[in-house]
């Protein structure tokens, strides 16, 4: 049995998930904004909190994006057993997808070039739209979740090649002292993404994935797990709060992420998600194309 | 605290009265400038058109759609989303608008620093921080998208909008030399021992 994806389907689902990624928060940071007003005792906090949960309900009543930072966009597609498709043309899909979306709607195109710093009003540039695919153990199943990653939280990037002799105090220690160097600057309330281990490119891109990881989820990982759970409780003790103007909601969680490394190296990488955690997905199955958060 | 509504041109007395926790509703002209305008302006000698003299400016770089120009769309463009970027990547040109340009207010998220308060101190200047992210809701604040200028830059052009009741926001970097963000840092810095020792980190 195979289950055939064309690129014309791949091409509207990629469009429409940037501009859907946009607009709508998934419910589960919306669940966090309701978690974190209620444990917040800080006046201005409250009244931070309170105005974002207002732009939620505005950008849905007035059909708008939420932040005017339209983020650089990521895909991760998830190609499970039996289905087939071109790889090179669902690449192009998504590209063209993305080109569409900029100019259809019309989105700002917050991508440039390194050097040149021009901006082809597409989204789109050298490796960008990112794409990260991977295979998954789903029958007949295609997965696509986009994620417009905004910079001002992308900014609070870190990679520190620490040895094993720093040991996981070590970890502790630079995950607490990025998060007081950026302060309000990644637009607290924030999701810490912390990824551990495996080469300097892979610690980096698990702290993505940490990052863009669902509120509610945990790390499978048993000690990762610990781990996570504990800093999100040390990051809320330091009063940065949102914006970064005091208050118990620095963060909504710390997320980790881990993958084995070399007996000579102990990773720790930093990516930071914006209170603005936009994400969206569809799954393609022979019933059709389900939309969702 | 204090609530104030200011219409923009302000003076240096409008803004050298204002402290720490004043909340500040603006009218009338509002630029938008941010990176790679103001590197334009103060490193590659680019001059804008627009008289900077006791403006606001608020760190942004808009969603537009182009439109032909009418009595409600001057420059051309109507406003999609108008939201606020990260301030401190502008720090360094903070001190060259107040002085070159005249520009009194600068709008931002997340705050500025040590050059930016001392230049507030001396030339009289203040920062309002808006709430970062929340542009579908500041975008109401906005009536018009009234000149642009620098479009070559766009979506980094400077923007001229034409505000009404834009905020409340809060003053969180004054001209007296104080700043809610020093002191979220200094009470940060009091608390990271404990949050280390929650973590069991040996000291």
């Amino acid at each position: 049995m195979s289950f055939a994806v064309t690129p014309e389907a791949i091409e509207d689902v990629a469009k429409l998930l940037y501009i859907r990624a946009l607009k709508i928060l998934p419910s589960d940071i919306k669940q966090g904004f309701v978690r974190l007003s209620a444990a917040e005792t800080d006046e201005t906090a409250q009244s931070i909190l309170a105005t974002m949960i207002e732009n939620i309900a505005v950008a849905e009543k007035t059909d708008n994006i939420l932040c005017q930072d339209t983020g650089i966009p990521i895909y991760n597609v998830g190609i499970g057993r039996g289905v087939t498709l071109d790889g090179y043309l669902l690449k192009q899909a998504i590209r063209r997808g993305v080109e569409r979306a900029t100019r259809e709607h019309p989105l700002r195109s917050s991508v440039v070039h390194p050097l040149t710093r021009i901006n082809e009003q597409t989204s789109c540039g050298a490796h960008v739209p990112v794409i990260n695919i991977d295979f998954i153990d789903e029958a007949e199943t295609l997965r696509m979740e986009m994620i417009p990653k905004g910079s001002g939280s992308e900014n609070g990037s870190f990679l520190k090649m620490l040895i094993p002799a720093d040991g996981i105090d070590g970890i502790k220690t630079f995950v607490i002292d990025r998060v007081m160097e950026v302060g309000g600057r990644v637009c607290p309330p924030t999701i810490v993404g912390v990824g551990i281990g495996g080469t300097s490119d892979v610690c980096m891109h698990l702290a993505k994935v940490a990052a863009t990881r669902p509120l509610g989820t945990m790390c499978k990982d048993p000690e990762g797990a610990r781990l996570e759970s504990l800093l999100s409780q040390a990051v809320n003790m330091l009063d940065i709060g949102p914006q970064g103007l005091g208050g118990f909601g620095t963060a909504f969680a710390v997320h980790v992420e881990a993958a084995a490394t070399h007996i000579t190296m102990n990773p720790v990488a930093v990516n930071i998600q914006c209170h603005s955690a936009r994400r969206a997905s569809a799954v393609f199955t022979r019933a059709g194309v389900a939309i969702g958060e | 605290m204090a609530d104030y509504q200011f219409i923009t041109p302000v003076s240096a007395a409008d803004v050298r009265q204002l402290r720490l926790g004043d909340r500040v509703t603006l009218s009338g002209a509002l630029y938008g400038v941010r990176d790679a305008n103001l590197i334009a302006m103060f490193d590659k000698g680019r001059e804008t058109k627009f008289d900077l003299e006791g403006a606001a400016v608020v760190h942004t770089a808009p969603n537009v759609r182009k439109v032909p120009v009418s009595n409600e769309h001057p420059a051309g463009y109507a406003a999609i989303n108008v939201g606020t970027t990260t301030s401190q990547r502008m720090e360094r040109f903070t001190r060259p608008l107040m002085e070159r340009e005249g520009v009194r207010i600068i709008i931002g998220k997340g705050g500025m620093g040590d050059e930016t308060l001392k230049a507030f101190s001396e030339l009289g200047g203040v920062y309002l921080a808006i709430v970062g992210g929340a542009a579908a809701l500041q975008t109401t604040w906005v009536e018009s998208i009234d000149d642009v200028d620098m479009d070559d830059l766009n979506p980094e052009s400077i923007w001229r909008f034409s505000v009404r009741n834009f905020g409340p926001l809060l003053v969180t970097m004054d001209s007296h030399g104080a700043s809610s963000f020093d002191a979220v840092r200094a009470r940060a810095d009091a608390r990271r021992s404990a949050a280390l020792k929650h973590l069991g980190v040996k000291s």
